[in-house]
């Protein structure tokens, strides 16, 4: 298996952009699950190829980061924050009502390959707290009740792009600050919607 | 108290602070203009030298002794920190978000103050909105000449690479991001050397955060002395400051240091919610120690904090009621640093762990008459002496950071762990 057309030219343009390849298996771990969904043995090996690194010292690197996930990955990852400033605000209430709602628990993808749950450190939203995530996309001020909703909406209207704007109006409460004026765009899939990765969509 | 240095345009023009159409219609980039055309390399230096901005990432290092310590080796690269991942810590997101030209424009300035041909901004992946933002901007920027070769036809030629980082908070010590950014694990490094003479691929690097570089823009239109008359000594500028907690209004406050930490929380935080009493709060992370009632009346600034035994470090104030389980909390920042420990040290990697499992069973309830004294052994096995600031048995502070919220509760609020471990069931855990 090798990457699609798009993603071989994205992984040549990454490489391009840093001094040394070696600085690029960043991005390319994120493409590599883009095209997968979820890195694979094969992601790695053409990571390496880009880089001139083994599989065995990227999958070293790839081990290291919490967002690199191994193994398949749910369509939409929500990842709920309990660190301190959640936790004061009913973070941990937030993640039972997610993985009650989903049935699927704390650290796990759902059978159906719908979902994936997870409790994370603190995401810089401490001033909305408590937040969540859907595929790095932010809703800020959410309640058990609202992720619930949250939740409910993804499964039943399976949202081909999931923006932080559309879930914060429809599902979040209060902001860490103003957010200024609303994007377009959103993720395609659960890798951080960005540009120069192609994971970004816009809403339709 | 009223000064804006890094907001004013955000607040002013919140549909479009973000667009280089209004970052120039508000007298952007105008600096950066006149400083390639009139302003050598070591003027731009000597300002940010007498402005005396300190770093706003969390250390509090003065920026421009930093840049002085810049080898002369080539090529030399400039990093942008924007990793912010201290819980409690927002306040770089705002800016990367809502004024990502104004951090652009710094990077512009104080590449040719560095002798910098390609600059990097590391945004935590989580920050795919504001790394977004940051993106277009960028791309904004190389359209109008203001990046790419020859900027403004100044001989200056600068690349800014945005880089996404993927989940690690100990990438925001600024030799685990060099790592990061150099494709590896982002493990620390010993230092010395340091960055500024061996930082990215072994080359004199500068690495500075969001807030701090978005400040230069600023200094170098209004002049170091300028920036160095605002606030008091050894607090100088204005700074973010992140609300969060049990206030009535969280969020983000540029402000003036040098108010008491009563204006802090009560005036610019609106006080506490449902009008409950203040328990307690942490002013700078959750790498530092707390503070209680006892100190409302000191200043809010760096000196002042470190003089009381902790620090302000990120900016980050977490706000406690009197409602608050303070040994939940502790427990809620031990599996923090528990879950960030790169693992390289044994004390921090060890110690976190054990730190983390003898207050999940106090909590749960089955808490021993020893982990009192257990806890603070591990504590003192990480940190010894368990002082402040604290020494460090490890590569980096994240080690001595856990130890911030033990010694915490256990100086104000021990009665409160010990009564948790006296009405605990026994329990073979």
């Amino acid at each position: 298996m090798s990457w699609s057309t798009d993603a071989r030219a994205r992984a040549e343009a990454l490489v391009a952009g840093y001094p040394e390849p070696r600085s690029a298996v960043m991005p390319l771990l994120y493409l590599a699950m883009r095209e997968d969904q979820g890195l694979t043995p094969d992601g790695m090996r053409q990571v390496g190829e880009y880089t001139g690194l083994t599989s065995v010292q990227i999958e070293s690197v790839a081990s290291f980061y919490s967002m690199y996930k191994r193994g398949s990955v749910g369509d939409y990852v929500v990842s709920v924050c309990t660190s301190i400033s959640c936790h004061l605000l009913g973070g941990d209430e937030v993640l039972e009502a997610v993985a009650e709602e989903t049935g699927v628990a704390s650290g796990k993808t759902g059978a159906d390959g719908g979902f994936s749950i997870e409790g994370v450190e603190c995401i810089g939203a401490c001033g909305g707290a408590p937040a969540v995530q859907v595929n790095y996309e932010l809703v800020e001020g959410v309640t058990p009740e609202a992720v619930r909703l949250l939740c409910r909406w993804l499964a039943d209207d399976q949202p081909a792009v999931v923006s932080s704007d559309q879930m914060q109006t429809e599902f979040g409460g209060i902001r860490s600050f103003d957010w200024g004026p609303a994007e377009p765009g959103g993720a395609t899939g659960p890798v951080p919607a960005f540009g120069p990765l192609g994971t970004e969509g816009q809403r339709s | 108290m009223t000064e804006r240095i890094l907001t004013a345009r955000m607040e002013e023009h919140p549909a479009d602070s973000n667009t280089l159409h209004r970052y120039e219609a508000t007298g952007g980039y105008a600096t950066l203009r006149k400083a390639l055309a009139e302003l050598s390399p070591e003027q731009i230096l000597d300002e940010v030298k007498a402005a005396n901005l300190r770093g706003r990432g969390g250390a509090g290092f003065p920026a421009g002794v930093k840049w002085g310590f810049l080898a002369p080796a080539e090529p030399r690269y400039l990093v942008i920190n924007g990793d912010e991942s201290e819980p409690g810590t927002f306040k770089d997101r705002q800016l990367l978000e809502r004024d990502p030209h104004q951090l652009i424009e710094g990077i512009v300035l104080s590449s040719y103050a560095l002798g910098v041909n390609h600059a990097f901004v590391y945004i935590r992946g989580e920050y795919a909105r504001p790394a977004r933002r940051v993106q277009r901007a960028v791309e904004e920027a190389y359209d109008a000449g203001y990046l790419g070769e020859n900027v403004l036809d100044s001989g200056l030629s600068l690349d800014i690479t945005v880089h996404l980082g993927a989940g690690a908070y100990i990438c925001g010590e600024e030799t685990a991001l060099l790592n990061s950014l150099e494709g590896r694990r982002g493990e620390p490094r010993l230092k010395p050397p340091f960055p500024a003479v061996e930082g990215l691929y072994s080359k004199p690097t500068i690495v500075n955060n969001v807030e701090t570089i978005s400040n230069i823009p600023w200094i170098v239109a209004n002049g170091g002395a300028a920036y160095d008359s605002i606030g008091p000594e050894g607090s100088r500028g204005t700074r973010m400051f992140s609300l969060s907690g049990h206030v009535v209004r969280p969020g983000n406050y540029e402000v003036v240091m040098g108010m008491t930490w009563r204006e802090m929380i009560y005036e610019i935080g609106g006080g506490i919610r449902d009008q409950n009493g203040l328990k307690c709060w942490i002013p700078g992370g959750a790498s530092a120690p707390w503070f209680t009632p006892a100190v409302l009346d000191e200043p809010v600034t760096l000196d002042d904090a470190g003089r009381l035994g902790s620090m302000l470090g990120s900016g980050a104030i977490i706000v406690m009621d009197e409602t608050t389980n303070v040994v939940a909390a502790a427990l809620s920042i031990v599996k923090f640093f528990s879950h960030e420990s790169c693992g390289q040290c044994t004390p921090c990697r060890e110690g976190t762990t054990w730190l983390q499992r003898i207050l999940e069973r106090i909590v749960a309830g089955h808490g021993r008459e020893a982990d009192v004294g257990l806890l603070l052994d591990v504590c003192d096995n990480i940190s010894p002496g368990l002082r402040w600031p604290p020494a460090q048995t490890t590569i980096c502070p994240l080690g001595p950071s856990v130890v911030s919220p033990i010694t915490s509760i256990m100086s104000h609020f021990r009665g409160e762990v010990e009564t948790m471990i006296r009405q605990a069931e026994p329990a073979g855990v």
